[in-house]
């Protein structure tokens, strides 16, 4: 039971980063059909800047609580300077939009060597956030984790509530159902997208803050990352985010069974056949919107 | 303009297919193959072993190795619209089995390779080493086994009719997969070291230049005949359907084909080629790891292709040897400016001249005769128009 439940939580642990990850992805993928594979440079930015503000902000807690929201607008105006620059040229181009954003990762980690060095660095945890909660039962969890799923969780609420309720939301909602429809009523789609993607990568900056708790900052940290976070994003279905926080849950929780059961990299090979298996039966994700289109 | 043309409206296939009406003046068919093939051996056969040193021979072979692997992707993606981002792991496949032949020919009879005594503390070779014991089986196993897992997984993707960016984060993940299941399993298979110091092929001793001159002329025969393969498979009645199903699936499956069908194809004769290079790979370098076959390099074969030209039969082969080539010459002085170089060359071919360089040629051309019309052209049509952002949303 004990051993039941701890695996249980490693995989909703797993899950809990994976969300936290894809959460921006589902957004700018679902929205603008853009596959941006700098979002793992975007991450690795979230905890450099958590590193960067550590050395001068030095209470560890502080300096964490400083990080969520710096590190958000830094990944963001990341995320808006490629649109601006890229993206925005290449919209009917999905496909190429995956390859230029690959070039842009490949300069972005040779940025980070050159400023931070090859070597990985790490940060302080707060003392808060380093030992055990002890549950009834003999149980215990990380509080790290504990918190880390708690970041997910109300990264999830803020934007669902966000796309819900502000005129913001809502217009986003509009540009993801029907582009042309939107534009027609007169929803600026551009600088919709425009803040999309701010958010989306902003999203990516503080995942990045919540993976220096977990572990060394280094110039390739977001690059496995990314494929992980892309499959939950296919997997949940392309615009639905209740379709990704299912989808990086259940995942999580299959890696962290997986692993146990077998070995790390035979779990991985699990997933990735489950994922194939998945999309026989539901090959357009586990939720999709309805459209009338033929595609 | 007249009526839109159904098939080749991309700017990438330009190079390949001419505006109608141009191609009848120009030197063509059957004639004009023969001159290049023959131009290309001459190269391969007499220029460069005369006039290169033996080690920058064997850097071509290793480029020339490259090259196989990108005529695969040509087909796949630049023909088929399959954005394969996973073909490391079929080069991976071709390598490694040829490798666990060579080394078990080194061990000699009985013998356990030298790495499995280290770290799996083995006494006896694992099952599915043994078949790869046999020439006869190992030889085949290097483009057939890679083939199989195409085919198994395209199969079962086409079928649904995953697609685009779905197929290209898939086909990636099956990278990942595999780099993390060979590291996992050092006992077996070398992990992150890979199978290396590989000494013999066939009975001829690699560390002999000689020897390696025979590896070199033998991959420069394979590419060849790749090309010659790749040629007639295109201009074959599949590689106009193979043109229309990227262009537009839905109506060539309106007209009574089965794309899955003419898409796997495609994808496992990609994954043939890259095997077979990656076979030979082994003896031209010694050495195949997880590190040659993972994410990256399998992106970066992808990046030979976008710079040659995509939609083209030679522009992947010549753009794959000179980004290598780039590579080697740049990396030894000034190892973090090839980086950037190469990010900046991916971003910038790939979003501003998505045709790749062998489409300069074409486009220059065409200004010359319609100077507005061209500009307006390249501005106004996506790359793939199958993609569009019209039938992706719906996805």
């Amino acid at each position: 039971m004990t051993v039941l439940f701890g695996q249980l939580f490693t995989g909703i642990s797993i899950g809990a980063v994976l969300l936290l990850v894809a959460l921006g992805l589902a957004l700018t993928f679902g929205q603008m059909n853009v596959i941006n594979m700098a979002h793992g440079e975007f991450i690795m930015a979230g905890a450099y800047t958590t590193y960067v503000l550590q050395q001068t902000v030095t209470a560890a807690g502080w300096s964490l609580l400083v990080a969520l929201p710096v590190a958000f607008a830094v990944a963001g105006t990341m995320g808006v300077l490629l649109e601006v620059l890229l993206i925005r040229r290449l919209y009917a181009r999905p496909l190429d939009t995956l390859l230029v954003t690959w070039g842009v990762s490949l300069m972005l980690q040779q940025l980070a060597r050159d400023v931070f060095g090859s070597p990985n660095v790490q940060t302080r945890a707060p003392a808060l956030l380093t030992g055990n909660v002890a549950l009834p039962g003999g149980l215990t969890v990380a509080n790290n984790r504990l918190f880390i799923l708690a970041l997910a969780l109300a990264a999830v609420l803020a934007l669902t509530l966000a796309l819900r309720l502000t005129p913001l939301g809502r217009r986003i909602r509009a540009v993801v159902q029907n582009r042309d429809l939107a534009a027609v009523s007169g929803i600026p789609t551009a600088r919709v997208d425009r803040t999309t993607f701010f958010i989306g990568s902003g999203l990516a900056g503080v995942a990045g803050v919540a993976l220096t708790l977990l572990g060394p900052i280094g110039p390739t940290m977001g690059t496995n990352l990314i494929i992980d976070a892309f499959l939950v994003v296919v997997v949940g279905g392309i615009g639905q985010l209740k379709g990704s926080v299912i989808v990086a849950f259940a995942l999580g929780v299959l890696q962290a069974t997986g692993e146990y059961l077998t070995t790390l990299s035979v779990a991985k090979v699990i997933v990735f056949v489950a994922i194939v298996a998945f999309l026989q039966w539901r090959p357009q994700g586990l939720f999709t919107l309805r459209t009338r289109s033929l595609a | 303009m007249s009526a839109a043309p159904l098939v080749g409206t991309d700017p990438a296939s330009v190079a390949a297919t001419p505006p109608g009406g141009r191609r009848g003046r120009r030197f063509d068919g059957p004639a004009r193959t023969a001159v290049g093939f023959a131009l290309g051996a001459a190269l391969l056969f007499a220029v460069a072993p005369l006039a290169l040193s033996d080690f920058r021979l064997s850097l071509l072979a290793k480029y020339l190795c490259v090259a196989m692997v990108a005529v695969g992707i040509g087909i796949a993606w630049g023909r088929g619209g399959m954005l394969t981002l996973g073909q490391g792991v079929f080069f991976g496949l071709g390598g490694y089995a040829m490798a666990m032949h060579l080394k078990l020919a080194d061990a000699g009879p009985g013998q356990l390779p030298d790495f499995m005594q280290l770290y799996g503390q083995l006494d006896e070779l694992p099952l599915w080493w043994r078949p790869f014991a046999s020439p006869w089986v190992a030889l085949p196993a290097t483009v057939l086994l890679p083939m199989a897992v195409a085919f198994g997984l395209g199969s079962l993707v086409f079928r649904r009719r995953v697609r685009g960016a779905y197929f290209a984060i898939l086909s990636q993940a099956l990278a990942a997969a595999m780099v993390i299941l060979l590291v996992g399993q050092q006992g077996t298979t070398g992990g992150t070291n890979g199978l290396t110091d590989i000494q013999g092929f066939f009975g001829y001793d690699l560390d002999d230049p000689v020897n390696q001159r025979m590896v070199y002329f033998v991959i420069a025969a394979s590419l060849l005949a790749l090309l010659a393969l790749a040629r007639q498979l295109i201009r074959s009645r599949y590689g106009e359907l193979l043109v229309a199903v990227r262009d537009g699936e839905e109506r060539v499956r309106f007209l009574g084909y089965d794309p899955a069908g003419v898409k796997l194809v495609g994808y496992v004769v990609a994954a043939g080629m890259a095997g077979l290079a990656g076979a030979l790979f082994v003896p031209a370098v010694g050495i195949i790891s997880p590190a040659l076959i993972g994410i990256v390099p399998s992106i970066e074969f992808v990046i030979g292709v976008a710079v040659g030209g995509r939609a083209t039969l030679l522009g992947p082969v010549l753009g794959a040897v000179a980004v290598a080539w780039a590579r080697t010459a740049l990396s030894e002085r000034f190892p973090g400016t090839w980086t950037y170089l190469q990010g900046l060359l991916f971003v910038l071919v790939v979003a501003f001249l998505p045709g790749g360089l062998a489409s300069l040629w074409a486009l220059a051309r065409q200004r010359r005769s319609d100077p507005v019309g061209a500009r307006r052209w390249r501005r106004s049509r996506p790359a793939d128009p199958a993609e569009a952002r019209t039938e992706v949303s719906a996805a």
